[in-house]
C-alpha cells in the first residue's frame, strides 16, 4: 500500500522522502567538524563555549577561608623565601623550586619528581592552582597550604621533618615569621630531627614530645605552608594566543598577527569543543573541571604501584591533619563544603586522576600522573584509542580521529602557550638580607 | 535445503535497477545538501530531544509534586551550590518530615554526580535545603530525589541542561 503510494510520487519527491528518512542516521556518521569550513562562523553554542574557555572569564581568585594569611604581602614574601630555601629538606639540597622550577612553568619535565629520592608521581605545575578545591593528582589536599606540607615531610621529596623546620624558622626567619604569625615557639630543648614521619628514630623522638609541644610545632609547620601558599597564589596564567583569538573572533574584529589562527589550529579548536570531546573535562578558563577521571592511563613503570588515584586520595584528604576542618585551619564550620560534600566512595574514584589544566600544556612533556606519555601526539593517540583501564573503568570512548585531525588538535594545543603572569621578582629566590648576617645567625 | 540458480536479469529488472540508481543519486544529493543544517542541530543538542527540563515535576508514581529552586536561580558549572526542594503531596498539601536522598549523574557519560549532595535542613512548609550540588561538565544531567514520608516512597527525576 505504502510502496504503491510511494511509487506514484514524482521522482524528485521520492528522493526527498528517502533523504528525510535517512538523514538522522547519516547525521551520526558525519563528523560534526566536517561541516565547519575554515571560515564558517561559530554557532551560538560554540561561541558560549569559546567565551567560557577564555582567560577573561576566569572568576577573580576567591579568598581561602582556611588560610587567613593567604592575601598578606608579608606572608607572601616569607613564603617566597621558604619556597626557594633548600634548608627545608633532609639533606639541605632540595627546595620547592627543585621540582617546581619557575622557568619551566613551575614543574621539572621529569616523569617522576626527583627530590631527596624519587617521588611516586609527576610534579604538577603551580599556576592557577589557587582556583582549585583539590591539590595533587589524587586531591589528597584541599588547599595550597595543606598541599605544601605533604612533600616537605615526604621521605622521597624534601625528606625533612617539622621539628627540623621549626629550628630553621627560629634561626633563620624569626623576624619575618613574627611579623606575620606572631610569637615563634621556644625550640630550645627540642631534638634536631623529629616528626610524624616514616623514619623510626624521628617518629620515636616525636612521640616523646608532650602533646602541647607537638601542637605548637605543628602550628608552626602549618604556618610554613600558609606562607608558601600566599606566595603560590600569585602565580597565575597570562592570556595566550588562544585568548586573543577568541576575543577578536567574538568581537568580529580582524585578526592581528598576535591573534590569528592557522587553518589547522582553527580546525583543532573546532575538534576540541566538538568531535574529540576534550572540552567535556577540560572546561572553563583553566581548561580543567577540577575533578577526577579515569581515562585508562596505563600504570607508570616506576611510580606508585597499583595507584588507585582519587579512591585513596579522598580517604587521605578526609582524614588529613592539615585539611580545611582541622584545628590548624582558619575556616569556620560551614566554610569547608568541598570536603563536607566530597564523593567518598564508588567505582568512579578508582584510578581517577585530576584533570590537568591545558594552559601551557605543550611545554610540559612528559604527560599524565606518571609521565606515561612522552608527547602530545601519544596523549592524543591514547584518547583516540580509549584503551581499557588497568583498574577501575575508563570514561573514554574511541574517537576515530584521522591523522589529520590528530595533527589539528596538536596544533590547537600549542596556541595555549604563554609566559606566566608573574612579575620577574617572584620568579627567583628574593635577595638574601646579607650572607654575613645569615651566617652569624647560625 | 535449497539453492537459488543464478539467472540473467530480465529487461524489466534492469529498467528497475536504473530507476533505483537514479533515485539513489537524487536522494544522496538532497542528503548532502541538508547535512550541514542537521549536524548543526546535533551539535548543540547533546541529549535526547524529548527531555523535560522543567523545574516542577511529579514523582514517578505520582505520590509527590516537587519543585527545585537553585540558589540565585541559575545553575553555574563547577561551583558548589544550594537548592531548595519543595515537596507537595498529590493533594497539594506540603510534605513535612520527609526523608530525602539525592543522586544522579550524566546518562550519556555513565558517571554519577561529582559530589555527594544531601538535604541538610527541613525549612518548613514543604521546603528542604539541599547542599553540595555541583556539576563539573556541560551537557545533560539527571538529579534524582528519593523521597520517603507518610505519603509513601517515590522518586523524582529532574533533567538539567548545562
Amino acid at each position: 500500500m505504502f510502496i504503491f503510494a510511494f511509487m506514484r510520487l514524482r521522482p524528485r519527491f521520492r528522493a526527498a522522502l528517502i533523504a528525510f528518512v535517512l538523514s538522522p542516521a547519516l547525521m551520526f556518521m558525519t563528523p560534526p567538524h566536517a561541516a565547519k569550513g575554515k571560515d564558517a562562523p561559530w554557532s551560538p553554542a560554540e561561541r558560549t563555549l569559546l567565551r567560557s574557555l577564555s582567560l577573561g572569564s576566569l572568576a577573580p581568585l576567591a579568598p581561602d577561608p582556611s588560610n587567613r594569611y593567604a592575601d598578606e604581602e608579608s606572608a607572601a614574601r616569607l613564603g617566597q623565601r621558604l619556597f626557594f630555601d633548600a634548608r627545608l629538606s633532609g639533606n639541605g639540597e632540595v627546595s620547592c623550586a627543585t621540582c617546581h622550577v619557575p622557568q619551566q612553568d613551575f614543574q621539572d619535565g621529569r616523569p617522576l619528581g626527583k627530590g631527596v629520592g624519587t617521588a611516586g608521581r609527576r610534579t604538577m605545575p603551580i599556576a592557577g592552582t589557587a582556583h582549585s578545591p583539590w591539590q595533587f593528582w589524587d586531591g589528597r589536599a584541599d588547599s595550597q597550604w595543606g598541599q605544601a606540607l605533604g612533600p616537605l615531610e615526604s621521605p622521597a621529596e624534601h625528606g625533612g621533618d617539622r621539628v627540623q623546620y621549626a629550628h630553621v624558622i627560629a634561626r633563620e626567619y624569626r623576624a619575618e615569621y613574627e611579623t606575620v604569625f606572631g610569637h615563634v615557639p621556644d625550640v630550645r630543648g627540642l631534638p634536631e630531627r623529629a616528626g610524624p614521619v616514616p623514619d623510626p628514630a624521628r617518629a620515636k623522638a616525636w612521640s616523646r614530645l608532650a602533646p602541647v609541644r607537638q601542637e605548637e610545632i605543628s602550628r608552626m609547620y602549618a604556618n610554613i605552608g600558609k606562607a608558601i601558599a600566599a606566595y603560590e597564589r600569585k602565580i597565575e596564567f597570562a592570556p595566550s594566543r588562544f585568548d586573543r583569538f577568541v576575543e577578536a573572533e567574538l568581537a568580529g574584529r580582524t585578526h592581528t598577527r598576535e591573534s590569528a589562527f592557522s587553518d589547522d589550529e582553527r580546525a583543532g579548536l573546532a575538534l576540541f569543543i566538538g568531535k574529540a570531546n576534550c572540552v567535556t573535562c577540560h572546561n572553563g578558563a583553566l581548561f580543567t573541571d577540577d575533578h577526577f577521571h579515569n581515562t585508562g592511563v596505563p600504570q607508570s613503570r616506576s611510580g606508585v604501584p597499583n595507584d588507585s588515584g582519587r579512591a585513596s586520595g579522598v580517604r587521605s584528604v578526609m582524614a588529613a591533619e592539615f585539611n580545611c576542618t582541622s584545628k590548624y585551619s582558619d575556616a569556620k564550620p560551614g566554610q569547608c563544603d568541598e570536603l563536607r560534600f566530597a564523593a567518598t566512595d564508588g567505582e568512579e574514584l578508582v584510578r581517577a586522576f585530576k584533570t590537568s589544566s591545558l594552559r601551557n600544556v605543550a611545554t610540559r612533556a612528559p604527560f599524565m600522573h606518571g609521565g606515561q606519555f612522552a608527547s602530545l601526539r601519544e596523549v592524543l593517540a591514547h584518547y583516540d584509542r580509549a584503551a581499557a583501564a588497568p583498574a577501575g573503568k575508563s570514561e573514554l570512548k574511541p574517537l576515530h580521529l584521522s591523522n589529520e585531525e590528530v595533527r589539528e588538535l596538536e596544533a590547537f594545543l600549542q596556541t595555549l602557550t604563554s609566559p606566566l603572569a608573574v612579575p620577574p621578582e617572584l620568579m627567583a629566590a628574593p635577595p638574601e638580607k646579607s650572607e654575613a648576617l645569615r651566617t652569624a645567625g647560625r | 535445503m535449497f539453492s537459488v540458480a543464478p539467472s540473467r536479469p530480465s529487461a524489466t529488472a534492469r529498467a528497475h535497477a536504473f530507476a533505483f540508481a537514479r533515485l539513489w543519486r537524487r536522494t544522496a544529493a538532497i542528503i548532502l545538501a541538508s547535512t550541514p543544517i542537521l549536524t548543526g542541530c546535533m551539535h548543540s543538542a547533546g541529549a535526547p530531544s524529548n527531555l523535560d527540563f522543567s523545574r516542577t515535576r511529579a514523582s514517578e508514581h505520582g505520590i509527590y509534586r516537587a519543585e527545585i529552586a537553585p540558589e540565585g536561580d541559575s545553575i553555574p558549572q563547577g561551583k558548589l551550590q544550594k537548592w531548595t526542594l519543595h515537596l507537595d503531596a498529590a493533594n497539594g498539601a506540603p510534605v513535612s518530615a520527609a526523608s530525602v536522598s539525592v543522586d544522579g549523574g550524566m546518562p550519556q557519560h555513565g558517571h554519577g554526580l561529582p559530589t555527594k549532595p544531601r538535604v541538610t535542613r527541613e525549612l518548613g512548609n514543604g521546603n528542604y535545603l539541599v547542599e553540595g550540588m555541583k556539576f563539573n561538565m556541560g551537557g545533560w544531567w539527571v538529579v534524582k530525589f528519593h523521597v520517603d514520608s507518610e505519603a509513601g516512597n517515590d522518586t523524582l527525576v529532574f533533567n538539567l541542561n548545562l
